[in-house]
């Protein structure tokens, strides 16, 4: 059975729907990259996958093993956070909260835990440093330090590159590929086609054309060379 | 004036004061912290003239106790205001705008109506200034203060990880399987307890004060949560004992006198940010 399989899923807000139709099946260890325009409802699927919202109608189904408190997501930053007073150390720490319950404190296994995927971000020399004063790489390593504190298996990445200047996000997208080689399956959200095209195993084209296949497929699908066509003409 | 301090402190009811003081001023400004975080700065002024409406109404019913009625209807108002957060047709802080004015002008046009009181702008003005009332506690009054303020504190310090991850980010501690809504349920809780409490202290009108102030000091100069935390519940104390130690000596009000220490240390907090560049840890 795969990691997460989609049915007919249909996605919105109250009863206008955005996305209509949704089927795909996500396999452990792969890459996949959801791609289309601003508005066609990306960061809606991903808030569905999480269930932070409910579906307008259609199936989400986990299985392999997968637990709903074993995904790790990477959000977008959000006000609140940017003038946040906590140290690095207490944000990558607050990670391993799902694996608490309802035990009130932390306990040492939980914090060696935080303190190696610090190293594997490389932000041990951050862990007393104010997040709010980190650059927005440094920040966004942070967070993805948080998610694998709460995973082991799935990652989910919403715009992980956004405003980061191209010499961090290329660091950012060999970070997350390194991860993904390691065995850590990866959703991730992105408007840079070429670095989706570059990494992903898989693509997922959501808008006006729903396209899901590997990105070889997508290269010759006509949506896929649309959608690249369009983006080079508005770099251009 | 040691001597004058030594000869009040010999009163109970000075006493009495200044444990209920300093236990609202802890309880306001732990919460404090999360509230300012999650830009919810302004829940404890509609709260708190929500509860003046309560009390008008039950000023009115002659109810011998008013807590019974205050205490409820405070903390179903909170529960409301706080989970109408994200998808509300009225926003936030307009909800608590419009509930604000509208329980203020509600319970004074009540009090005002049916008042049995013949002197009412004395009676509201203590209300909404708290001018005497933290002077005039019975025993009983201070009991179920002290009681409920360490359950407040208790239940912070055991869920003070959980209130940490759901105000930094509520849809990641939602979506890796915490149930963010039941602590906003709780804080709801916790917070329209201390509003209720804190009336006593400085009044319905100046609430705000004591939750906002400490915290937004201690957020200028320390730079970790749990910095952040002890910084403003110290602070917090120092102020409520500064403020009512020199209400008693010099005559002042006690609430203004609290919130004026309180600015005053926000002041200061400000300045050593501008000189020390802010960071400490």
């Amino acid at each position: 059975m795969s990691l997460l399989t989609v049915r007919n899923l249909s996605l919105g807000y109250d009863t206008h729907s955005i996305v209509n139709d949704l089927n795909f099946t996500v396999n452990a260890g792969d890459y996949l990259c959801i791609v289309g325009e601003n508005g066609s409802g990306k960061t809606t699927l991903m808030r569905t996958l999480l269930q932070l919202q409910e579906p307008l109608s259609g199936q989400i189904l986990i299985g392999d093993g997968l637990k709903r408190n074993e995904i790790g997501y990477l959000p977008q930053q959000s006000v609140v956070q940017k003038d946040f007073p906590a140290s690095v150390q207490e944000i990558v720490l607050s990670g391993c909260q799902s694996r608490c319950g309802l035990r009130p404190f932390y306990n040492r296994e939980e914090k060696r835990l935080a303190e190696e995927n610090m190293q594997r971000m490389g932000i041990q020399d951050l862990a007393n440093r104010c997040y709010r004063e980190l650059s927005g790489g440094q920040q966004q390593r942070v967070l993805l330090a948080r998610a694998l504190c709460a995973t082991q298996k799935i990652l989910l990445l919403d715009e992980p590159v956004s405003g980061l200047d191209p010499k961090v996000a290329a660091e950012m997208y060999s970070l997350i590929s390194k991860l993904n080689k390691e065995g850590i399956t990866i959703i991730m959200i992105s408007h840079d086609i070429s670095a989706a095209l570059r990494y992903a195993s898989h693509i997922l084209h959501i808008g006006n054309k729903i396209y899901f296949g590997t990105r070889d497929q997508y290269l010759l699908s006509n949506t896929g060379q649309y959608f690249l066509l369009q983006q080079k003409g508005g770099e251009a | 004036m040691f001597e004058k301090l030594a000869l009040y402190l010999q009163y109970p009811f000075v006493r009495y004061a200044l444990i209920v003081g300093i236990l609202i001023a802890l309880c306001s400004s732990l919460l404090g912290v999360t509230l300012v975080l999650k830009r919810y700065s302004f829940i404890g002024d509609g709260l708190s003239h929500l509860a003046f409406g309560a009390m008008a109404v039950a000023a009115v019913m002659n109810l011998t106790n008013d807590m019974l009625l205050v205490l409820p209807v405070t903390v179903i108002s909170a529960v409301l205001l706080l989970r109408s957060g994200q998808n509300a047709r009225i926003k936030g802080d307009a909800a608590i705008a419009m509930i604000s004015v509208g329980a203020l002008a509600f319970g004074y046009l009540i009090m005002n109506i049916f008042s049995t009181s013949s002197n009412l702008s004395g009676d509201v003005c203590s209300t909404l200034f708290g001018s005497t009332s933290i002077l005039t506690l019975s025993k009983k009054e201070v009991w179920i203060c002290v009681i409920l303020s360490l359950a407040v504190i208790i239940i912070y310090i055991l869920f003070y990880n959980k209130i940490f991850a759901i105000t930094f980010d509520e849809d990641f501690s939602t979506a890796t399987g915490t149930k963010a809504s039941i602590y906003n349920l709780l804080i709801a809780i916790i917070i329209a307890i201390i509003i209720v409490l804190a009336m006593n202290l400085v009044g319905s009108l100046l609430i705000s004060a004591l939750v906002i102030f400490p915290a937004l000091s201690a957020m200028r100069i320390f730079k970790s949560f749990r910095s952040v935390t002890i910084c403003s519940a110290v602070l917090s104390v120092i102020c409520a004992f500064s403020g009512i130690i020199i209400s008693i000596l010099a005559g002042t009000p006690v609430g203004s006198t609290i919130v004026a220490v309180d600015v005053f240390a926000f002041a200061i907090c400000c300045l050593k940010e501008r000189i020390s560049g802010g960071s400490l840890r």
